[in-house]
């Protein structure tokens, strides 16, 4: 199939791969065909229509996604007859969509406002169908979400859910007028399974998937004169968040975000890589004790391989599908919930402030973190130890409401004590970087060396690659680590819940032998979660994992266990990894749940 | 529902018997034959190019409706390189109006049978299937007895394939062959984009050959005859006989195999009760024709409305002019709203637009113009859909409307 097609588009000869569609023969001349079901992520579905274009000799018209290319086809995509259908589908999709827009949360980010400005859909449209079925609103989750009146039924949510997570919380229901994407037995999302990774929500065209969002109360706390509010940001938010403020994918602008932050009155501008160091001193250690009681004290009791925890959709995942292996995941908090716990108690009293006057808020690229802030778990502090939890889109927004230009703010630094952070932590924003920051620590802790690759870059785990493995060998260990001496430490890396899926079965049917395991619930890891600016491509992806891993290269500190403020923070507070503290602050337990 | 309905009075034998003389009735197909091991024999004794090109050269399309070829996709599924092929008899008969092929599985079942067993002799397949429309489950244990029988008879002739039922599950949808395969393989019934065809990539996407019940029986039929006897019934392009449902205000309702070629003004000669006021060819997704066009219209693939082949399922409703058309049209829309897969944008929002439109010009709440938007968009809705399904959805809406404005609007 990978002979040379020629084809002629609108009178543009292009010559392309056979098997190629004509959309992306289409691309490749830079003529612009509308889309809507179509997502580069996902599978064809060919159900909007959308894209349809002529070929001269035919009849009825072609879909550009579906339809490969032929040798000498003559395509015309905006032919009179292209635009007539083309807006009467624009029309009919408005007709069954509540196109309530200036009241609308994704008003000015959606596909089909787009199409309809573009296609001219005015008053002389078809018969509203909105108002003839009685739509609900499911807001039940505290992540995600669905009001179907906006649905347009493209079906992307379900692909998603079905292609990427394996996890088919969304699916389509009944047929014709009835038909609707919809959950299982058509209970609210919070109740199926659901991981609330938002992977739908970033790749719906409309409004009908949105995040639940927490802006109201933010603001009404950062303009309370009693509460000190504190707020913590992701590692993959600062290489995202200039996406959703008109600069292009890529663009590293931590310093910015952090005046923005000021700029909106947050009382503590700090920083969740400050406690995505710390995880790694707490996970690695985790690591490292589970190795001793299974390689040295043989103890049965211990489980390997031991998995990674700080991607909630991933936490959620296992807790439904997988839980007899719940023992496997690192008891370690993941590192917003470890700053949450910290913050209303080690940092509160640092600053002296009373921790009920303390307002903890995070931004993340994520939507399942604010399910996870929710847990009944995560209040160690005494107090619900995360406030309020803001994906990267909500952040963007609130800086847009406050009519800042976010292009022209100076670069600030975070605040100290909890802001300061290595190359380690920021790599935990991108697929393999919490596998790659964990060796770092752990082989050097064991060696007394640093890990053999050059410039610290374990290359191996890091790519898009959906599943990577490493094996690295031990060998010159410290004395009190002589049990390790000679063992090869075999890794795994995982983004995607199908990916997820797919290496927790193998270790269930004994066909994988891991010690550690590292997955991430979205493609690309954080830099690709479901609170990230919208769209997301594969192309968009590489380029902020690019991003991320300057970003390492650049800082001064490349490891979590030299990061100053960590050291001060075990010195003077939690006094040893794995310690009484820890356990009560760092430390979590997970839930066996159901699986449909 | 309304009076359409309540008048499809099931064929019996004695009516049969009743018919009129003059009726053009071949008889071909439900002649009662007991020659299926000679016949298999007999085939499977030449070679596979010699009873494909007697196939391509008797005519025959397909009786479903499409009209593809049936010689040239046996050809494309037995070049197609697979280990595993499937035949599949497509035994969904779910057309409004259309009864026949329970009649030839109830009657005939045997040629269905051998038309299928010889096709998988040719493409290579071991596996067939008879997707059975779910209403239709009266006919399984009878078929199922069939079956055994047959197999009997392949294994005497030293044929290994087997034929099993699938019982389908009540939707429409499902009898667009790539919804069909969907189904069978227990997803949902959403037609497949195409290419690839199921000659290349059907069922478990493996090279399938999926005939409607009617074409598998007349292969038999070219077998034990010969390709030109069949090719000497019908005109140009629409060669053989067509076993023909036909219901509605007629004194004789039925099922009849009548010669291709016929004008439909002859049809309602024979079959009308002398105040026919139109015909609606081809069930709720075919065409309605009115009596000033009955003359000119001939019942075959090629016909002349719309520039595009009548499509010839063989449901024939005929109205008399007592009936209103804003009805028939209404009843056959409420079918397609709720039989839509729902996949597709213009199928989907289109059927509920076109119903809610008339309703909304009969009420008078929206112009008789509006009517004309409507008719651009059941063009729309012809030339964008996804399946053959959704692109015929409109058909009824477009030669009713145009047919008759007046009783849209009135």
């Amino acid at each position: 199939m990978s002979d040379k097609i020629n084809l002629k588009i609108d009178n543009i000869a292009v010559s392309i791969n056979g098997g190629s569609t004509i959309l992306e023969a289409a691309r490749k001349i830079n003529i612009r065909i509308p889309t809507l079901c179509y997502h580069e992520d996902l599978c064809v579905a060919g159900n909007c229509r959308v894209c349809v274009v002529e070929q001269s000799g035919s009849d009825r018209l072609l879909p550009a996604c579906a339809m490969p290319v032929s040798e000498g086809m003559e395509i015309h995509t905006n032919s009179m007859k292209v635009r007539n259908a083309r807006k009467q589908i624009v029309e009919l999709l408005v007709s069954e969509h509540r196109a309530d827009c200036t009241r609308c949360y994704k008003n000015g980010k959606c596909e089909l406002q787009e199409l309809a400005s573009e296609y001219i859909v005015g008053e002389n449209g078809f018969i509203d169908l909105v108002a003839h079925k009685g739509y609900t609103i499911d807001n039940f989750s505290p992540s995600i979400i669905k009001d179907d009146s906006k649905c347009i039924r493209c079906q992307r949510c379900v692909r998603t859910c079905d292609q990427l997570q394996s996890i088919s919380a969304l699916t389509v229901a009944h047929k014709g007028e009835h038909m609707k994407i919809s959950s299982f037995f058509e209970k609210p999302m919070f109740e199926v399974v659901c991981t609330n990774c938002g992977q739908c929500v970033n790749r719906c065209p409309t409004g009908a998937l949105t995040e639940k969002t927490y802006l109201d109360e933010v603001w009404s706390s950062l303009n309370s004169d009693r509460k000190h509010v504190v707020v913590q940001t992701a590692p993959a938010v600062r290489i995202a968040l200039g996406e959703a403020l008109g600069m292009p994918a890529g663009e590293i602008v931590t310093g910015k975000m952090v005046s923005a932050l000021r700029r909106l009155g947050f009382s503590s501008v700090l920083d969740t890589d400050f406690t995505a160091d710390l995880t790694i001193i707490e996970e690695g250690n985790e690591l490292l004790h589970r190795l001793k009681k299974v390689v040295k004290d043989k103890d049965d009791s211990v489980k390997l391989p031991m998995t990674t925890s700080c991607s909630p959709g991933w936490v959620k995942f296992i807790e439904h599908a997988f839980p007899e292996y719940l023992p496997n995941v690192s008891t370690a908090k993941s590192p917003q919930q470890m700053f949450g716990a910290l913050a209303k108690t080690f940092y509160a009293n640092k600053i002296g402030v009373e921790p009920e006057n303390m307002v903890s808020v995070s931004i993340m690229p994520c939507t399942a973190k604010k399910y996870e802030a929710d847990r009944p778990e995560m209040r160690s502090s005494g107090y619900k130890d995360v406030d309020y939890v803001l994906t990267t889109r909500e952040l963007a927004l609130m800086i847009k409401q406050a009519g800042i230009d976010f292009a022209s703010l100076p670069d600030d630094e975070f605040d100290s004590i909890m802001g300061e952070s290595s190359g380690a932590a920021v790599i935990f924003g991108a697929t393999g970087g919490v596998m790659e920051a964990a060796l770092r620590t752990a082989y050097e802790v064991v060696t007394g060396r640093e890990v053999p690759f050059e410039n610290l870059e374990i290359t191996p785990v890091r790519g898009m690659e959906s599943i990577r493995e490493a094996n690295i060998k031990i060998e010159n260990v410290l004395p009190e680590w002589d049990f390790l001496e000679g063992v090869e430490l075999k890794t795994c890396v995982a983004h995607g819940l199908s990916n997820a899926k797919k290496i927790m079965e193998a270790v269930r049917d004994g066909k994988a032998e891991y010690h550690f395991i590292e997955i991430m619930a979205c493609p690309g890891g954080c830099l690709g979660g479901g609170g990230q600016p919208i769209p997301t491509s594969p192309a968009i992806r590489k380029k902020r994992s690019e991003a991320i891993y300057a970003e390492d290269r650049h800082k001064p500190i490349r490891k979590s266990h030299e990061n100053p403020e960590v050291m001060h923070l075990y010195e003077e507070f939690l006094k040893e990894p794995l310690g009484h503290v820890s356990h009560k602050l760092l430390h979590t337990h997970y839930t066996e749940r159901n699986r449909y | 529902m309304n009076q359409i309905q309540r008048e499809f009075h099931l064929p019996t034998i004695d009516k049969l018997k009743q018919m009129k003389k003059n009726l053009q009735r071949l008889d071909l197909i439900f002649k009662n034959e007991h020659d299926t091991e000679t016949i298999l024999k007999k085939t499977l004794a030449r070679s596979n190019d010699e009873v494909i090109n007697d196939l391509i050269s008797s005519g025959l399309k397909g009786r479903g409706g499409a009209g593809f070829p049936t010689g040239l996709k046996w050809k494309l599924a037995a070049e197609a390189e697979a280990e595993n092929k499937y035949v599949i008899c497509n035994a969904d008969e779910g057309e409004p109006g259309t009864f026949k092929d329970r009649e030839i599985l109830s009657s005939v079942p045997h040629k269905v049978l051998t038309g299928m067993a010889v096709c998988a002799h040719i493409i290579g397949a071991k596996q067939g299937f008879i997707y059975l429309r779910g209403e239709y489950s009266f006919l399984k244990s009878q078929l199922l007895e069939i079956i055994d029988d047959f197999h009997g008879i392949l294994d005497e002739c030293g044929v290994n394939f087997r034929v099993e039922i699938f019982m389908g599950s009540g939707a429409y949808i499902c009898g667009e062959e790539s919804a069909l395969f969907e189904s069978m393989e227990g997803k949902r019934g959403e037609p497949r984009n195409k290419p690839p065809f199921p000659t290349d990539c059907g069922y478990m996407n493996r090279p399938t050959v999926i005939n409607n019940v009617e074409t598998l029986a007349h292969t038999y039929s070219i077998m034990k005859y010969g390709p030109e006897k069949f090719k000497d019934l019908g005109v140009q392009d629409s060669r053989g006989s067509k076993v023909f449902s036909v219901s509605g205000d007629t004194p004789i309702p039925g099922i009849y195999e009548l010669e291709f070629g016929m004008s439909l003004q002859k049809f309602v000669d024979d079959f009308g009760d002398g105040d026919s006021k139109a015909v609606q060819v081809g069930g709720a997704s075919g065409f309605c024709v009115p009596r000033k066009r009955f003359e000119k219209t001939i019942i075959g693939y090629q016909g002349k409305l719309r520039g595009t082949s009548l499509p010839t399922g063989g449901s024939m409703m005929i109205f008399n002019s007592s009936r209103s058309m804003y009805n028939v049209l209404h009843n056959y829309l409420d079918f397609f709203v709720e039989e839509s897969c729902g996949q597709c944008t213009p199928c989907r929002v289109g059927t509920q637009q076109l119903l809610l439109g008339i309703q909304a010009v009969k009420k008078g709440e929206q112009p008789s113009v509006y009517l004309d938007k409507l008719l651009d968009l059941a063009e729309a809705m012809r030339i964008t859909a996804k399946c053959g399904l959704g692109q015929s959805v409109a058909n009824s809406f477009s030669s009713i409307v145009e047919n008759f404005r007046e009783e849209m609007i009135y």
